[in-house]
């Protein structure tokens, strides 16, 4: 049978989210609910110092003067952050050497989530460490990067045992009170990674990190921080599969770089939480605050891919402080069913000779909203600044919908601000046509939806934009027949 | 290897095509001919499968199969290549990845695996060479920025890929100025062997100066009017349709 606009709407409203399980893995939860003594006891129960403590009391107490921000184009409702718990660790607490040492449930979750822990993934020359419901389960190639004098560990573990490090960039750029959901997380996040690259040193592999959220009803609070010392180079990858729930699932996150001078970071991410059902019900509310800093001759890429959530309200920006300095934004967003997305990035340029570069592309399907919201901001000091910006939406079938917010704040006139932006249809003809070469619907979606977001795919690490590929078609995807 | 037998077609309730009836054997070239709106693309595209005609009557035989239950790619799969008036553009997909795919997809169907990667270049390399075709175009985006004139190159381009057992050429001379018309000529008569068909639509008798037709037909008003050899082109280039008109009125 051939294929119509109508049924190709009707096969992306069908499509159900292929992760959908649960591991029962023993976990040590706090009782739900959050106060100045929760916020104390995560503290104690990480072993934090007392500094530590005090940062996150003062987070804390901003957030209570805080109101939730509604100027996103997204419709939910609010959490209710009484009825989360913040705390919740997998039972067995010690770190393992090796792989035989895991519950064998958790190697087969990640296994049914086609995330190989083996020597596959170690010989590809990724060291992984994977958070498994805030604390960090796994971690691999240690060891090599020890010898260049690379950290590559949890966020608890860097406060424990390199707080000068901490101390001095943890809120340096994304500060506590920086907005509704980064003072949250800053008083309570309960794990993430630290990643510190010495002076001129290239860090021989891709850092990557799997994100899991798996207890029903924990919001997650992770906390990232990247810190590239001058002339050093680093590629940190994360992505991020959930099982499915019924019930919302809050996930405010902060990733903070640093680039110091000559300094180079690329920050890759592929997102592929529960969207909901495609009645719209359930689905994680990913609400994260992801920003870099650059400083004299640095440079900041970050790219995305973000498939999941139900909800999605993510800037990753750069400041571009230092002279000569480069920010670059690359992203695929795709939404289908209800889920709605509210991303996009700010390139704030400070420095003279500062260049950015952004490339979105979005892509919609069912009933979903996808909005790419930016801001380029020149500064008045910020001579030769310069920016290109485009922005291309894909639409499938007429009932989803595309929105694009560019901001442009300009003090300097000599500035150079170019921005793009285009809208088109998967048209039945594209689809007939592809059908007509023995391509079936299903893959011909693929086809174009890949040629769509090349550009995006093709700034990501070889071994991660194959997942990212793939992750499009089972996002986009029916099962013709 | 073709055979249409007594097909009727309609779109949204109205009848176009009203008893078509054609016999293709292999080896042979087939020119339908017709005033516009006689029904002669939707003619290639109810053999093709676009599902937008309803077929209520007849059928569409290839090697003595039914191709009624079959879907467009299932056809292709089968052998049936559709050379398209107005090849639409894939903005991001190279022409080689195209092929490709759609190689490999027919390979599937078939039960085989994806052909080799140096299998597939060097076939890509003698087709391309074959149809003089510059290697620089096959790393373009499908039919993005295209020309009238490599819109089409590339339609015959891919059917030499495909090696189909019937391919129905709509169109192809509309908006290729001479020369061009020529190179995707020349392309379509090396692909000619006693093994294949081709249907070729056209609307002028131009083209028919480099394909030369074993048989003409005239189709007007949803109906196969007149058949003859390649002489019959020549005549209604001459006393224009206006001719079958009064024919068929009589």
């Amino acid at each position: 049978m051939a294929y119509t606009e109508e049924e190709l709407k009707k096969e992306l409203e069908t499509k159900e989210y292929e992760y959908g399980f649960y591991t029962d893995i023993e976990s040590d939860t706090f009782p739900i609910g959050l106060s100045e003594e929760i916020v104390v006891a995560i503290s104690k129960k990480k072993e934090e110092p007392e500094w530590m403590t005090q940062w996150r009391l003062d987070a804390y107490r901003s957030w209570l003067e805080m109101e939730e921000p509604e100027w996103a184009n997204v419709h939910y409702t609010k959490p209710d952050f009484q009825a989360i718990s913040y705390y919740s660790a997998p039972n067995k607490k010690p770190k393992y050497d090796s792989i035989d040492e895991v519950d064998p449930e958790l190697l087969d979750t990640f296994k049914r989530l086609g995330i190989s822990l083996d020597e596959q993934k170690m010989l590809a020359g990724v060291a992984v460490d994977i958070v498994m419901d805030s604390v960090s389960v796994a971690t691999t190639f240690k060891k090599t990067l020890g010898e260049k004098g690379i950290i590559f560990c949890s966020i608890s573990e860097a406060i424990r045992e390199h707080p000068e490090l901490v101390k001095k960039y943890i809120g340096s750029v994304v500060p506590q009170k920086d907005n509704y959901y980064a003072a949250l997380n800053s008083a309570v996040f309960s794990d993430g990674s630290f990643c510190y690259i010495p002076k001129g040193v290239r860090c021989p592999m891709e850092l990557s990190t799997y994100f899991r959220i798996n207890q029903a009803g924990t919001g997650q609070f992770e906390r990232t921080l990247v810190i590239a010392d001058e002339g050093s180079y680093v590629s940190y990858l994360e992505g991020c599969t959930a099982p499915s729930r019924d019930e919302n699932q809050l996930h405010a996150a902060v990733v903070e770089l640093v680039a110091l001078d000559h300094a180079e970071i690329k920050y890759s991410t592929v997102q592929n939480w529960f969207p909901g059902d495609k009645q719209g019900k359930g689905g994680v509310y990913n609400f994260v605050t992801k920003r870099g800093i650059c400083e004299n001759h640095a440079k900041i890429s970050w790219t995305q891919v973000e498939t999941g959530s139900a909800v999605t309200w993510k800037y990753p920006s750069c400041v571009l402080k230092g002279d000569h300095s480069i920010g670059e934004f690359y992203s695929i967003a795709v939404t289908n069913n209800f889920q709605q997305a509210d991303t996009g990035t700010k390139m704030i340029h400070l420095g003279k000779n500062t260049r950015s570069t952004i490339i979105s592309k979005g892509i919609s399907a069912g009933k979903s909203q996808n909005s790419y919201r930016g801001l380029v901001q020149v500064g008045a000091r910020a001579e030769n600044a310069r920016n290109f910006s485009q922005c291309d939406s894909l639409l499938m079938g007429d009932q989803c919908g595309a929105h694009t917010f560019p901001y442009i704040e300009v003090k300097n006139k000599t500035a150079q601000i170019e921005h793009e932006a285009t809208t088109s249809k998967i048209g039945e003809d594209q689809i007939f046509y592809c059908n007509q070469r023995g391509i079936p619907t299903e893959k011909a979606i693929a086809l174009i939806v890949n040629g769509f977001s090349k550009e995006v795919l093709n700034k990501l690490p070889m071994e991660f934009a194959v997942e990212a590929q793939k992750l499009l078609e089972i996002s986009l995807e029916g099962s013709v027949g | 290897m073709l055979e249409i037998k007594n097909l009727h077609a309609s779109v949204d309730n109205k009848e176009i095509l009203k008893g078509i009836n054609l016999v293709v054997k292999p080896g042979e070239v087939h020119a339908i001919m017709g005033p516009n709106g006689a029904g002669k693309s939707t003619l290639a595209s109810v053999v093709a499968g676009k599902d937008e005609f309803e077929v209520t009557k007849g059928e569409v035989l290839l090697d003595g199969q039914d191709l009624a239950d079959d879907a467009p790619e299932e056809r292709a799969h089968k052998g049936i290549f559709l050379s398209f008036q107005y090849p639409v553009e894939i903005p991001g997909v190279t022409v080689t990845n195209f092929m490709k795919t759609a190689i490999n997809e027919s390979r599937k169907a078939r039960g085989q695996e994806d052909m080799p990667a140096n299998e597939m270049l060097k076939m890509i390399k003698e087709k391309a060479e074959l149809l003089e075709i510059d290697r620089k175009f096959l790393s373009r985006s499908l039919n993005e920025g295209f020309s009238g004139g490599e819109k089409k190159r590339n339609e015959i381009f891919q059917m030499a890929m495909l090696e189909p057992k019937v391919a129905i050429l709509d169109e192809t001379d509309s908006g290729l100025d001479i020369d061009a018309l020529r190179i995707v000529a020349a392309g379509v008569n090396k692909l000619r062997s006693k093994d294949n068909a081709v249907v070729v639509i056209t609307h002028y008798q131009r083209l028919l100066d480099y394909i030369v037709p074993d048989f003409v037909h005239v189709l007007y008003d949803g109906k196969i009017v007149k058949s003859g050899d390649a002489s019959l082109a020549l005549e209604l280039e001459e006393k224009g349709y206006d001719w079958i008109k009064q024919e068929t009125a009589l």
